[in-house]
């Protein structure tokens, strides 16, 4: 509770809108206490007199009463109306909501058809509806208006009630023989009153509203008595001649209902935890930048070469490194493959390519990305835009959330390439099919207008490798693209890739954690751990003979077909967070291998032949390895 | 797609009796005797009497209210005696001014709310959002009749750009640039509310979008962030939006009622206020059937659109 309202005072609008209703309420408790003129006491010599004018700080209205005095009457009228119509229309919804939460079955199926159809009426119509039976009134106004609102109340409370009515000690009190009604009152009631008070906090300002609106339009209060809306009502005939004795209870409502408002929000951003993190957050077009270090020079080790790529991610106050340092490249007809545990950084450094990571959180904070030797990393977004799927083109994990779920397949490729050169629809048309037949999808002519939900995981996924090719780009870069696939599929999406390096001499960049496949597919691969390459070398050598503890204890996590008696190993323990490492190797708390100058400090990624490990205590020296 | 629509009617159809059964079931409530609160308290017996018969309300409620159904479905929904013709003449005229006058304002607050959400979605913390989301507080925060009263005041009366009140001018001709003219106040002051609701819905709706990994595979092959924005989130996000045009097209209808009284407009909404000060009540339980039963219509005409726009809906 306390953190909540810390939480809420934090927020300094909602905080601003919390005292400017407590003054307006205070105002109006103490309103009989005030050295007020007379409210219904008229005066018609005296009337309409300007604001500031002797003897009246807001003026008189057509009848010559004051309208300061009548103001603070009615605002006390209308936030008790808006109140007592909240508590009524709480009262009454909780009540059948809790009913027909907690019986359920027929009970709750008639109770909430009752709703529904009450939810079907314009409210007003509904409202006026019950005036026009009961008679114009403020009593009956308040009926009205609480009458409207009792579905709101009653749909909510009714979920949250079907949602406890199956918790454990719900059961237990059932058990304990306790009566239904013990139940609700002692079980069910003090976990939905959080509920609905919130509920109330955030609909009493449409309430003061439609009281104030049945009052403005003569089914309200009635004279003399007044509210802010029958103020207005009255000031209405008035408003050319004297705009002031409308603008001073139109404002007062504002005023009020704003300040509700801003509570009311604060109030909701403070109880939705997403809100909290930073969470919802839009991605910018392109990762931002902020580089420090003098970008390294340009190598010319391949067509892509990532150097020293750092990428973190700011939440608040705390910095996850997510990618501490990586250096890749990858030339034309060749498969590189990252591996590595979730976490490990590798499908951050895949994205930070082409400037996709989402970003607030992730900034680019260090090294450079070349393709064909220029840096893009800092690239004007533009610059970045065009080569998007024309040079570097992706696919992703799971097609069913990677595909636009309302575009037809084929309009999506349609899509990829008009975004790079303008087609006309039949020849388009004609692309798309070719490329649905490049990634062997039968029936293509037909398949292009279907939707993404209606296709199977394999033929989705190979759309995804379609609309990667759309373009003919130099590079691919595949995250996890078989991880959702069951096996049989997984290998011929495998293959399929494989055919197409092959014969349009692809540079594949292929993400993935599993071993299997990497030796299936790629040429070399690069081991990752806690955002930094622990690895790297030939495929089939690296394959061989590990030297980095992490890549055999990751090998010998592979289960092998016909080696059924190996014992599959997990690794002990998670990787390190990744705000938070530790000194030295970031393996080293889960490493058997592991001595006291593995902590020490900062450990190199050595270099022997085509061969890379970063470890002081490797499973076999580096030199025989490279052998 | 016809089987679809023809289901969503069917079942549109307990509603529509549930609406008559709470109308009548309200009307029921009213204390004394309707044929005495229609001919005045000076009325002889004999008369309240002979009307009470012809009104069919000396019978059972039960069959009552299945003589007024009946007679409704026949488009004989009685007649107003504080006007001296036949209801369903009246709603009519009047439903029609207030269609042209809800219509133009729902258009208004929904290419303008969603307009908005998503601009602000696009610039989120930037100075249009923070410019949208203050404006848009205020709009949710204004009493529409306290607004629609401070426009005549400054469009009307000081700057003199728009007539203060009514359909058509008293003198001339009714055209439609006549009808346009004394249509854009009403219309805007009844649009900014909803046009408020929209546009926050329509921008957490974008916010919720723009973090899908659909988002990410756009930007990826390259489409522009224009299209990003408008095409691809903005497509996905009007799955929830859709449902809220529908509630706020009820909430605008009811908005109405209060701009007809601040602009004398000749609509349904004044006409059942007025009804209700005369106690016309069979004027006022025509009105809210009739108005209640196009709502329930137009939210079919909703869900259509949405089962149009997200093939995911079983059609």
């Amino acid at each position: 509770m306390m953190a909540f309202l810390k939480l809420l005072a934090r927020n300094r609008l909602a905080l601003a809108g919390g005292i400017v209703l407590s003054f307006v309420v205070l105002l109006a408790l103490i309103t009989p206490l005030l050295p007020l003129a007379e409210p219904n006491v008229t005066n018609t010599a005296a009337r309409f007199q300007k604001p500031f004018s002797e003897g009246t700080l807001l003026g008189t209205d057509h009848l010559g009463r004051d309208l300061l005095s009548r103001l603070m009457w009615g605002t006390r009228l209308s936030l008790a109306v808006g109140f007592a119509a909240a508590v009524v229309a709480a009262t009454l919804g909780a009540a059948i909501g809790i009913v027909a939460g907690f019986y359920g079955g027929r009970t709750d199926n008639l109770i909430m058809r009752g709703v529904d159809m009450l939810m079907a009426f314009p409210y007003i119509l509904l409202a006026l509806a019950i005036v026009a039976a009961l008679g114009p009134g403020l009593f009956n106004a308040l009926i009205a208006v609480a009458a409207v609102n009792v579905p709101f109340f009653a749909r909510n409370i009714r979920g949250i009630t079907v949602g406890i009515a199956h918790k454990e000690f719900v059961d237990a009190a059932r058990l304990a023989g306790l009566s239904n009604s013990r139940i609700i009152l002692t079980e069910i009631l003090p976990n939905v009153i959080p509920v609905i008070v919130i509920a109330m906090s955030t609909t009493i300002g449409w309430m003061i509203l439609e009281t104030a609106g049945l009052s403005f339009l003569g089914l309200g209060s009635q004279p003399p008595q007044a509210d802010l809306g029958s103020m207005l009502g009255e000031a209405r005939s008035a408003l050319i001649t004297n705009p002031h004795t409308s603008v001073v209870p139109g404002i007062m409502i504002l005023i009020i209902v704003m300040s509700i408002n801003l509570l009311g929000d604060g109030v909701r951003d403070a109880l939705d935890p997403r809100l909290k993190s930073g969470a919802l957050s839009r991605p910018m077009a392109a990762t931002l930048v902020s580089r420090k270090d003098p970008v390294p020079p340009a190598e010319g080790k391949g067509l892509l070469e990532v150097q020293e790529l750092q990428t973190q991610f700011h939440v608040k106050d705390r910095v996850y490194r997510a990618v501490g340092g990586v250096s890749l490249h990858v030339k034309p007809g060749e498969c590189l493959g990252v591996i590595g545990e979730s976490g490990s950084g590798k499908s951050v450094t895949a994205l930070s390519v082409m400037g996709l990571v989402a970003s607030p959180p992730g900034v680019i904070t260090g090294g450079a990305v070349r393709y064909d030797g220029e840096d893009l990393i800092g690239a004007p977004y533009r610059k970045l835009r065009e080569m998007r799927g024309r040079n570097v083109a992706y696919i992703f994990q799971d097609p069913l959330a990677t595909l636009h779920p309302l575009y037809k397949v084929g309009d999506q490729l349609i899509e990829a390439i008009r975004s790079h050169r303008p087609i006309s629809k039949s020849e388009g048309q004609a692309k798309a099919i070719d490329l649905l037949k490049a990634v062997r999808i039968p029936n293509a002519e037909k398949r292009i207008s279907d939707h993404p939900h209606e296709m199977s995981g394999g033929m989705r996924q190979r759309v995804g490798i379609a609309m990667a090719l759309a373009n003919d780009p130099d590079i691919i870069i595949a995250d996890e693209p078989t991880t959702a696939l069951d096996v049989t599929v997984q290998a011929q999406i495998l293959s399929l890739l494989d055919d197409l390096r092959r014969s349009r001499g692809l540079a594949i960049v292929f993400i993935t954690h599993d071993f299997g496949v990497v030796g299936q597919l790629c040429d070399r691969v690069a081991v990752m751990y806690a955002g930094r390459i622990v690895e790297e070398g030939p495929t089939q050598s690296v394959l061989e003979t590990p030297t980095h503890p992490y890549t055999a204890r990751l090998m010998a996590c592979v289960p092998e077909l016909g080696a059924g008696k190996r014992r599959l190993e997990a690794i002990p323990g998670l990787p390190p967070v990744v705000d938070k490492l530790p000194k030295g190797c970031a393996f080293a708390d889960r490493c058997d291998r592991v001595q006291a100058d593995c902590r020490q400090g900062e450990i190199d990624l050595e270099r022997e032949g085509t061969r890379a490990v970063r470890c002081i205590h490797p499973v076999i020296p580096l030199k025989e390895a490279a052998e | 797609m016809g089987r679809y629509i023809l289901g969503r009617l069917i079942s549109a159809i307990p509603v529509l009796l549930g609406i008559t059964v709470i109308v009548f079931l309200i009307m029921a409530l009213i204390p004394g005797d309707p044929a005495t609160a229609i001919l005045g308290s000076y009325a002889t017996p004999e008369n309240v009497e002979k009307l009470n018969r012809d009104l069919g309300l000396d019978k059972p409620l039960v069959s009552q209210y299945f003589i007024w159904l009946g007679n409704m479905l026949q488009g004989d929904f009685g007649t107003s005696f504080s006007l001296n013709r036949p209801v369903i003449d009246e709603v009519l005229e009047r439903f029609n001014a207030t269609l042209i006058l809800a219509g133009t304002s729902f258009v208004i607050c929904s290419v303008l709310g969603i307009m908005a959400g998503v601009i602000s979605a696009a610039n989120q913390y930037g100075w249009a959002d923070k410019g949208i989301t203050f404006v848009v507080l205020l709009g949710i925060s204004i009493p529409s009749f306290f607004l629609g009263m401070m426009m005549i005041l400054f469009f009307s009366v000081n700057l003199r750009v728009f007539p203060v009140s009514g359909m058509w001018p008293i003198y001339g001709t009714r055209d439609i640039w006549a009808l346009l003219n004394h249509l854009v106040l009403p219309a805007t002051a009844l649009a900014v509310v909803a046009t408020g609701v929209i546009a926050r819905l329509s921008r957490s709706a974008m916010l919720e979008v723009l973090r899908q990994d659909f988002i990410r595979t756009a930007r990826a092959k390259g489409v522009h962030e224009r299209g990003v924005i408008w095409r691809h989130a903005l497509k996905a996000a009007m799955v929830s939006i859709i449902p809220v045009l529908g509630i706020q097209a009820g909430f605008v209808l009811s908005g109405a009622v209060y701009i007809e009284i601040v602009f004398q407009w000749p609509g349904v909404g004044r006409m059942l206020v007025d009804a209700i000060l005369t106690r016309d009540i069979l004027l006022v339980q025509g009105g809210v059937v009739f108005v209640a039963a196009c709502y329930v219509l137009f939210n079919i005409v909703v869900d259509v659109a949405q089962s149009l726009l997200d093939p995911r809906i079983k059609t």
